[in-house]
């Protein structure tokens, strides 16, 4: 067993795909010579040559719209968005052709593209580096949203997402890229559209993807201590949502935390609230709550503690989670902690 | 390692203060060579094939607005006094070149081979895009204006790079100029010196909005100096001349030569769609003045001034369009074929557990009404 990191697995993923299929192809900005400015497309144009892996025009919109005529000529692009938020002039031709032209065309076309976006915050970075962009994208049906949490599945679930006959959109969590585990490629673990228990437990679930995971495992850690029994679920794919593995986990819990950095407000965390309610709502025990970014625009490196979720907020949380409930509708619960009137904890 | 220097670039060639004429306003050969430049009127069977294409297109045209009118189609965008912009650039295409069309470009797309009423499929509603476009090596009409032609750019890249000699034309409008992907499309294609000819199709009408608010530019073919692309203009009403024009930078393109940008000045004498009222923006003056310039009575003045045409070969032309005319009316009137299933079937490669759900939710309100008589089920 070799520690890898997030990026590495990346990496190692596109030059097994390179290898594996010659119509893969891969550009955007900076992955040629330099590799990325997180190094993801390391030695790949030099191993593969300039034809397989090279530099684009610094503009998004132009290297999706590219790719999406490439795929339509049967290549199979895979393309960076250096930044989270770089990404947004790529919008249209996300939204507009590359969910819409298998549709469009009743299949006749199909656009068989992976775009890898750098996303989330954590990493020190000034503005317009953080955002957490993963609600954009889930709302567009015809795209497949994925985000994975460790260095294995970020090598398998790239390899899916290149082979995949849908456009991908594959949201890498930034600040993981260097977190290490032990793990031997190539390696294959879950379909990428269905999310793993990542920790059992039997007194509450606690929901998260990309870059909270890791955040929820420290919270149930610790939750562990003050003697409560948490079960992590990592979604992995946004979309589609695999409601069969979530309220499997929440039935048996009674119990839900939704945890992920962007701000709730409209975020994933509603949509993930909304199914486990529906699905799960003679079990539940209590609301399901959510942990999420602030409902404010990506504060500034020296104050983005403050936004992000930690291992704390997620504890918080928990604790309200009416463990003592004798629950009457329309009034308070007996023993539960002073209501307050944010949403988030 | 490589160097931020670059070969010396040779500066494109500054397109012309005057279009590029063949057949002047009178349907006579142009005679000046400085409006010519260099290029020759195409062969009779060329001039020909045009004419006839641009009858039938002119037809299909009618038709189409007429079944707006009568609210069998959605809408329809009138392609009408830009008939040699399409069928001139059209007719210029290789047999596996691609066209991207927008959605004003009806006309180009039956000149392309296209059955006229799977051309028709997106502005009656029955679904968006109706015909194959690998068959006819059509791209889906466009709607969000520009966005297609980085599509252009790419497959014809992905195409170099499997040794085909694949070319593009892509359509624009005048107004699609101002949007950034036209940008964007037009500076890939220059550095990626992709085989990919822009047709910008100047009608000086974005909707209601004139050409000077749109761009300051000597000519929109000026644009395309900026990017190191060969840029012309010419007369969009002379199909002659958009036919040598296109065809002309589409062989430039394939050997290498690079992407190639062309305004083609015309006029949209129709309003932009049978919802428009163009009267609260434009003379009607200035749309006579246009429709005097029509490029089908250009083109038939020329043939038969040089003994190219006579009566009945015309007729031979009518006949074929009101043929053409008859079965799009025809297969028009009968209703459409799609289901709520259809929905489903495509929005991934295999429908997600969610919509197979929603799939069996909608076709059981659909059995429910079908036995009740009714949507609200006879409630």
């Amino acid at each position: 067993m070799a520690r890898t990191t997030l990026g590495q697995a990346l990496n190692r993923a596109l030059r097994d795909a390179l290898a594996a299929d010659p119509d893969v192809v891969v550009y955007g900005e900076d992955v040629g010579p330099l590799g990325g400015v997180f190094r993801v497309t390391d030695g790949l144009s030099a191993e593969f040559g300039e034809d397989r892996c090279f530099d684009s025009p610094l503009a998004e919109s132009g290297i999706t719209g590219t790719a999406v005529g490439m795929a339509m000529y049967g290549r199979r692009p895979v393309i960076e968005m250096q930044f989270d938020a770089f990404a947004y002039p790529a919008f249209q031709q996300v939204v507009s052709h590359v969910a819409k032209m298998r549709n469009r065309t009743r299949g006749r076309l199909e656009l068989p593209l992976v775009i890898r976006i750098p996303y989330g915050g954590g990493i020190g970075a000034v503005e317009h580096h953080g955002d957490s962009s993963e609600a954009y994208y889930a709302h567009t049906p015809g795209l497949r949203v994925v985000t994975p949490a460790t260095a294995a599945d970020g090598y398998s679930m790239l390899r899916e997402a290149v082979e995949s006959p849908d456009p991908v959109v594959f949201l890498e969590p930034k600040r993981r890229y260097w977190a290490a585990e032990d793990v031997e490629l190539p390696a294959r673990t879950e379909p990428m559209d269905r999310a793993v228990v990542r920790r059992e437990g039997s007194d509450l679930t606690i929901i998260a993807y990309g870059p909270t995971v890791d955040t929820a495992l420290l919270a149930a850690e610790a939750a562990a201590g003050e003697g409560r029994s948490a079960e992590v679920v990592d979604l992995r794919s946004l979309s589609p949502f695999d409601d069969e593995t979530v309220a499997a986990s929440v039935r048996r819990t009674g119990r839900a935390v939704v945890v992920h950095e962007a701000p709730g407000f409209a975020g994933f965390g509603a949509e993930v609230a909304a199914r486990v309610t529906e699905q799960c709502f003679h079990y539940l025990e209590a609301p399901v709550m959510r942990v999420c970014g602030l409902d404010i625009p990506y504060p500034p490196p020296h104050l983005e503690e403050f936004h992000l979720p930690g291992v704390d907020r997620i504890l918080s949380a928990v604790d309200r989670l009416q463990w003592e409930s004798s629950w009457v509708p329309g009034t308070a619960p007996v023993g539960a902690p002073e209501q307050r009137s944010e949403v988030n904890a | 390692m490589t160097t931020s220097e670059a070969p010396p670039v040779a500066v494109p060639t500054v397109p012309s203060a005057e279009p590029i004429r063949l057949i002047d306003a009178e349907g006579r050969r142009t005679a000046d060579p400085a409006v010519r430049a260099g290029f020759d009127l195409p062969g009779p069977d060329t001039l020909e094939a045009l004419l006839r294409a641009m009858v039938v297109g002119r037809r299909f045209d009618g038709q189409a607005g007429a079944l707006a009118k009568q609210g069998r189609l959605a809408v329809y965008p009138s392609s009408r006094g830009q008939e040699a912009c399409q069928v001139g650039g059209v007719l210029a295409l290789a047999e596996n070149d691609w066209l991207f069309p927008t959605y004003r470009d009806c006309v180009s797309l039956v000149a392309r081979g296209v059955d006229p009423v799977e051309v028709l499929t997106l502005l009656r509603g029955d679904w968006h895009c109706g015909y194959d476009p690998k068959a006819y090596r059509c791209a889906p009409q466009c709607t969000p204006l520009a966005t297609n032609a980085s599509h252009a750019v790419g497959l014809t890249y992905a195409a170099r790079r499997k040794g085909a000699d694949t070319a593009a034309l892509v359509l624009m409008g005048d107004g699609a100029t101002s949007e950034g992907d036209a940008h964007e499309a037009y500076n890939f294609a220059a550095v990626w010196n992709t085989p990919v000819v822009f047709l910008i199709q100047n009608n000086q009408w974005a909707i209601s909005v004139p050409l000077h608010k749109q761009s300051a530019a000597p000519t929109l073919a000026h644009k395309a100096v900026g990017y190191g692309m060969r840029g012309y203009l010419v007369d969009g009403n002379d199909a002659a001349a958009v036919h040598a024009v296109v065809a002309h930078a589409l062989a430039e393109a394939r050997s290498g030569g690079g992407p190639a940008l062309i305004e083609a000045r015309t006029y949209r004498v129709e309003p932009h769609t049978n919802s428009d009222d163009p009267k609260r923006y434009r003379d009607d003056a200035e749309v006579e003045r246009w429709r005097r310039r029509d490029p089908l009575a250009r083109l038939e003045a020329l043939l038969r001034s040089e003994g190219l045409l006579d009566d009945a070969r015309m007729a031979g032309f009518q006949d074929e369009a009101d043929r053409l005319a008859a079965s799009v009316r025809e297969r028009l009137s009968r209703p459409p074929r799609r289901t709520a299933d259809d929905l489903f079937a495509h929005v991934y490669a295999e429908p997600t557990a969610a919509l197979r759900r929603q799939r069996a939710a909608v076709r059981e309100a659909a059995e429910h009404a079908e036995r009740t008589g009714g949507p609200d089920g006879g409630r």
